[in-house]
């Protein structure tokens, strides 16, 4: 079986999101005995790609920027040169534009935001968000799997692989790009990060954050909040996690003054480990947690602060 | 300007997840379903919006049983003039797209808005297979939409920024949070609601490439373990050491 999983990049690096696709496309192709080949683009060196588990790499270097229409034309071309019957993306922004594209075009079955590694024909997704897990059969000669970011790890134990060049008749992009406006930040982006500190109302007001950004910056992570507080203003509706805002699955989520409420745990519950700080022990987000601490996050949190310099500073 | 709104039933977010039938069919007893909120919130209001400041009509369109009525009347109170239900299983999501871009490919719409995904199905794949239908762009998970001469002008969020991005209609959106806010509707729109057409189409069946086999939860949560707040430094020797996340 040939597998081809599309790898994007930003700013002359690939995603973490495209690393692990290309990793779950490799370890599926490996369980089936088969290659995998990774599909990029651009002025790029993706022979980096080898170490995520790709075989090898079809880049085509004419291509400047990932547009929905024209990737997916690229991908048309690759899954037919290389009659690869089953096609791998990351369910990132131009996965969900391209996946749903190669399932109409190629009549196939499309699982989008897979957690797991296929087994036989059937592939494990997320559903609920996050409270339940489907068994999603595809009934087609070839299938296609998003891959949900931060599920897969990495594996990072390849070696570097040939890249050759891969030329298709893309067209033209339809959609127009006219301005990227990236926000000046030394922070880790949310999507990516492994480990976050999230804070809520509980915190008082926007001038009480400054707490929030050390302890994220001592242990490495990302700062995010909970819906009202983006609501109100206190912080940019990018760090809104929860079922409206984004969902993320760090390995670390430390919650600080957030009650849980149902559409928050949408958002964070696939975190592998979840700290609570909360003063109000009724607080349903205790349910959800790994840990917790029943006290009052301006007494807490600069312990946490003090703790965490002494652990960084015995590394 | 003629603007198609797809929308989805999900199971309210409170809702209690359980299955029948060996784990096979999502437990329906005692769930109250509403209009998906991606659909609802942001979708559908901000069509209403165009609407009202440019002239036009809204259209909204459900695949799906007759329960689901009670979701397009939502639909219609909350402003959309009228709607369509095409009387089919929700099978897949091709199939649901394949039936939602027969009905509209000779329908003239301007513009095809969703919800970026379904709260229950998560799946981010409805807009872009009817896009591809239909031969028409897509701006997925777009957070602001404006309309000026035939061109839609999106912005979205990206890792680290925003991007603003330009496409000619027609064309497909998948909303995000972002582009409206909830409206409630009032008695005069629940009222109206009762008289707007509601066109049923009958199609045939088609053959779905994917199929839910069953159904698991993942595995319980262990109970909480509580750290003293006099001595919160504990937390950080417990993330190293036992959760070793740090």
């Amino acid at each position: 079986m040939k597998t081809i999983v599309f790898a994007e990049h930003l700013n002359g690096k690939f995603t973490k999101s495209s690393l692990e696709a290309v990793s779950y496309a490799s370890a599926w192709s490996a369980s089936v005995g088969g290659t995998c080949i990774a599909i990029t683009y651009g002025s790029i060196d993706a022979s980096v790609l080898g170490t995520a588990g790709a075989n090898e790499v079809w880049k085509m270097d004419a291509l400047s920027a990932a547009d929905g229409e024209q990737i997916t034309k690229l991908m048309l071309a690759a899954q037919k040169e290389s009659g690869a019957t089953a096609i791998v993306l990351s369910q990132d922004l131009i996965g969900k534009s391209v996946a749903p594209r190669l399932s109409v075009r190629l009549n196939a079955g499309l699982v989008s935001g897979a957690s797991f590694l296929p087994t036989g024909n059937i592939v494990k997704k997320n559903v609920f968000s996050g409270k339940a897990i489907a068994h999603v059969t595809v009934n087609s000669e070839i299938s296609i799997v998003t891959v949900l970011p931060n599920s897969y790890g990495v594996n990072a134990a390849g070696a570097a692989c040939p890249v050759n060049a891969f030329n298709a008749e893309v067209g033209t992009a339809r959609v127009r790009v006219k301005e990227v406006r990236v926000e000046e930040s030394e922070s880790i982006p949310l999507p990516e990060a492994d480990k976050v500190v999230s804070a809520g109302r509980g915190m008082k007001g926007p001038e009480n954050w400054g707490m929030i950004e050390e302890l994220a910056k001592e242990l490495g992570a990302a700062t995010a909040c909970s819906r009202p507080v983006s609501d109100i203003g206190w912080r940019p509706h990018h760090e809104h996690v929860g079922q409206t805002g984004i969902a993320i699955r760090p390995n670390l989520y430390i919650a600080v003054g957030i009650s849980g409420a149902i559409q928050h745990l949408a958002g964070v519950n696939g975190s592998k480990v979840i700290v609570v700080i909360n003063k109000d022990p009724e607080a349903p987000f205790f349910k959800a947690a790994d840990y917790g601490i029943i006290g009052d996050a301006f007494e807490v949190v600069p312990q946490l602060i003090a703790a965490a310099k002494a652990f960084n500073a015995t590394k | 300007m003629k603007i198609l709104v797809c929308v989805s039933k999900a199971p309210d977010t409170t809702s209690k997840i359980a299955f029948t039938n060996n784990n096979s069919s999502f437990d329906e007893a005692g769930v109250n379903f509403i209009v998906n909120p991606y659909d609802e919130w942001y979708a559908l209001v901000r069509a209403l919006e165009l609407k009202e400041a440019q002239g036009g009509n809204v259209t909204v369109l459900s695949v799906g049983g007759i329960d689901y009525e009670q979701i397009i009347r939502k639909a219609l109170a909350i402003g959309a003039d009228d709607a369509v239900r095409i009387d089919a299983p929700e099978s897949d999501a091709l199939s649901v797209s394949t039936h939602i871009a027969n009905y509209a490919k000779d329908k003239g719409f301007d513009l095809i808005l969703c919800g970026k995904e379904t709260i229950n199905y998560n799946g981010s794949v409805v807009p872009g297979m009817v896009a591809e239908l239909l031969d028409m762009p897509l701006v997925a998970l777009a957070a602001k939409l404006d309309v000026t001469n035939g061109v839609a002008t999106c912005e979205r969020e990206v890792t680290g920024g925003m991007e603003v991005l330009e496409v000619n209609l027609p064309a497909v959106i998948s909303a995000a949070k972002g582009m409206a806010e909830q409206r409630i509707p009032n008695m005069r729109g629940i009222m109206a609601a009762r008289t707007k057409a509601l066109e049923v189409v009958s199609v045939e069946n088609t053959t779905a490439t994917t199929s839910v086999n069953n159904y698991e939860l993942p595995p319980a949560k262990s109970a909480c373990k509580y750290v003293d707040p006099a001595n919160a430094a504990e937390l950080i020797t417990l993330l190293h050491q036992e959760a070793k996340v740090i």
